[in-house]
């Protein structure tokens, strides 16, 4: 690798992670904003005009908070787990493609800070060990509340891993690629993957939904029953970190849904604005899409927050075990019938 | 090379710390770092594949079920069973004729020496995919078929009986 494409990856990799903290920052914004439109409120509006400073003042506020460390609790361990929390979810945007390839002096840049060929495969290595941060930290506090939001979590996650898995072989099968940006590739114009695979595409964002303990999945932190769940004997911005990492997985998801079904940088019609507009400005313009489509996504997630109330766990249990996965070993057998027979 | 024998030197090091760690959840997070150098190991030898692999069934899934269950179980220093003197004396025994025995296999087979693969990118999904349907077909079906009778066996044993429950 030359200079010129180290610093390429070097500028990427610090401005992807720049918009990732901002994205999620905003998120925080955006969710009490929404929530407060879904329930005929008007949210936060006294920080700046509209309530645009609200996140930096939470950011403050969290920061300059007083930072408890239980006595009993495990320490080393207790402070490991938000920063683990906090890492998983920042290194998964590695493998995502942003973009086409971009022609700067003549030669050609990728918008994806690497691209290896078991790309889809590390997402889902990311993903298994984001439940970590929850585990050490809930355990680290010697809370039972902890403990069993820690406890929650793990089984959710592990539960609707698998299903998350099933879901994305069928997708292999039609795609025969693990590379994330040959799947972006392979979309072109409006041959999104979606289409080819609405069931299994439904099947992931729920595991999506689960993964990212999101709500109606949001066990592991169910107020009603365990006063904060795995997070309950943090303060200060340890406890920022969790809230901060749960938003910055809603944000990695949902780049990892677009990339793997709604088309990634691809909208109908791109060839002609490729014809016209050059080799800059045409993939910056797929950027745009990109970003456009994800947050999407992002309110999606928060929409189905405002709407849908909590599962139960023997509830979140059943549909993981004995909903998801059938259907996703069905669309697996179906679409080998698809591809030996009718493709 | 250097790097092979730093990562081997850490594997070693957090692989001791897993029997030495006094708190069962201590042992299971050193486990969790000498699977991920093992991961390491995998990718310096062009295996990405099992690399990936090795990250997300063992790290990512074995391990954290470990973790789940020795959260619930509750070690501590009261309930823990107290092994006798003699038991250790044996342990440590048994341990190190075990060890003398696989030194004396390795040395037999010659693993030392330096082994050159006939295709360097075998570990790369493609490649190794190929070779697992084609050569070793049979085994790997017979493996998988392996894995799902243990799977039924655990399912069936976790049942309770419909007579007496």
């Amino acid at each position: 690798m030359e200079t010129g494409e180290i610093i390429i990856r070097l500028v990427l990799i610090v401005v992807i992670f720049l918009i990732s903290l901002v994205v999620a920052m905003y998120s925080t914004y955006a969710e009490r904003k929404i929530a407060a439109f879904f329930q005929d409120r008007v949210g936060p509006n006294r920080a700046g005009p509209a309530g645009i400073f609200q996140p930096l003042a939470d950011g403050a506020k969290m920061f300059l908070k007083e930072e408890i460390i239980p006595t009993n609790s495990s320490k080393f361990l207790f402070i490991v787990g938000p920063s683990l929390a906090i890492m998983t979810a920042c290194i998964g945007s590695a493998v995502i493609p942003w973009g086409q390839q971009i022609q700067i002096g003549g030669k050609l840049y990728d918008l994806q800070v690497t691209d290896i060929n078991v790309g889809l495969l590390y997402i889902f290595g990311v993903v298994s060990l984001g439940v970590y941060g929850i585990m050490i930290g809930g355990w680290a506090s010697n809370n039972k509340y902890s403990l069993l939001g820690a406890i929650r979590a793990a089984s959710q996650n592990i539960s609707y891993e698998i299903a998350m898995g099933l879901s994305i072989i069928a997708l292999l099968m039609v795609r025969n690629t693990l590379s994330l940006k040959e799947i972006a590739e392979q979309q072109h114009g409006w041959h999104w993957n979606v289409l080819y695979q609405p069931l299994g595409f439904i099947l992931f964002i729920v595991c999506a939904f689960a993964e990212t303990n999101r709500s109606p999945f949001d066990l592991p932190e169910c107020e009603t029953e365990l006063v904060g769940g795995y997070h309950t004997e943090y303060s200060s911005m340890k406890l920022g970190f969790y809230l901060f990492a749960e938003y910055i997985n809603m944000f990695v998801s949902s780049a990892v849904m677009v990339t793997l079904y709604w088309g990634s940088y691809n909208y109908p019609g791109m060839d002609w604005v490729a014809a016209h507009l050059g080799t800059v400005a045409a993939p910056l313009i797929g950027t745009v899409v990109v970003f456009a489509k994800i947050f999407l996504f992002i309110f999606f997630f928060m929409w189905v927050r405002w709407t849908i109330p909590r599962f139960r766990y023997d509830q979140l249990m059943d549909l993981g075990w004995k909903g998801l996965i059938p259907l996703a070993i069905a669309n697996i057998i179906g679409t080998g019938l698809w591809i030996t027979f009718v493709k | 090379m250097s790097i092979f024998y730093f990562i081997a030197f850490l594997s070693i090091l957090f692989a001791v710390l897993v029997i030495s760690a006094k708190n069962p959840v201590h042992s299971i997070l050193y486990l969790v770092l000498t699977f991920f150098t093992f991961t390491i190991q995998y990718v310096l030898l062009n295996a990405q594949f099992v690399a990936i692999v090795n990250f997300i069934v063992y790290m990512g899934a074995i391990l954290v079920l470990f973790l789940y269950t020795l959260m619930l179980i509750n070690l501590n220093k009261d309930s823990e069973p107290m092994k006798t003197n003699l038991v250790k004396i044996a342990a440590v025994l048994g341990g190190g004729c075990l060890l003398v025995v696989i030194v004396a296999a390795l040395k037999a087979i010659g693993a030392s020496d330096p082994v050159v693969f006939k295709d360097p990118n075998l570990g790369l999904v493609k490649n190794l995919g190929k070779v697992l349907f084609n050569e070793f077909l049979l085994p790997f079906e017979v493996s998988s078929l392996l894995l799902l009778s243990a799977m039924v066996g655990a399912v069936l044993l976790a049942t309770k009986d419909p007579k007496t429950a």
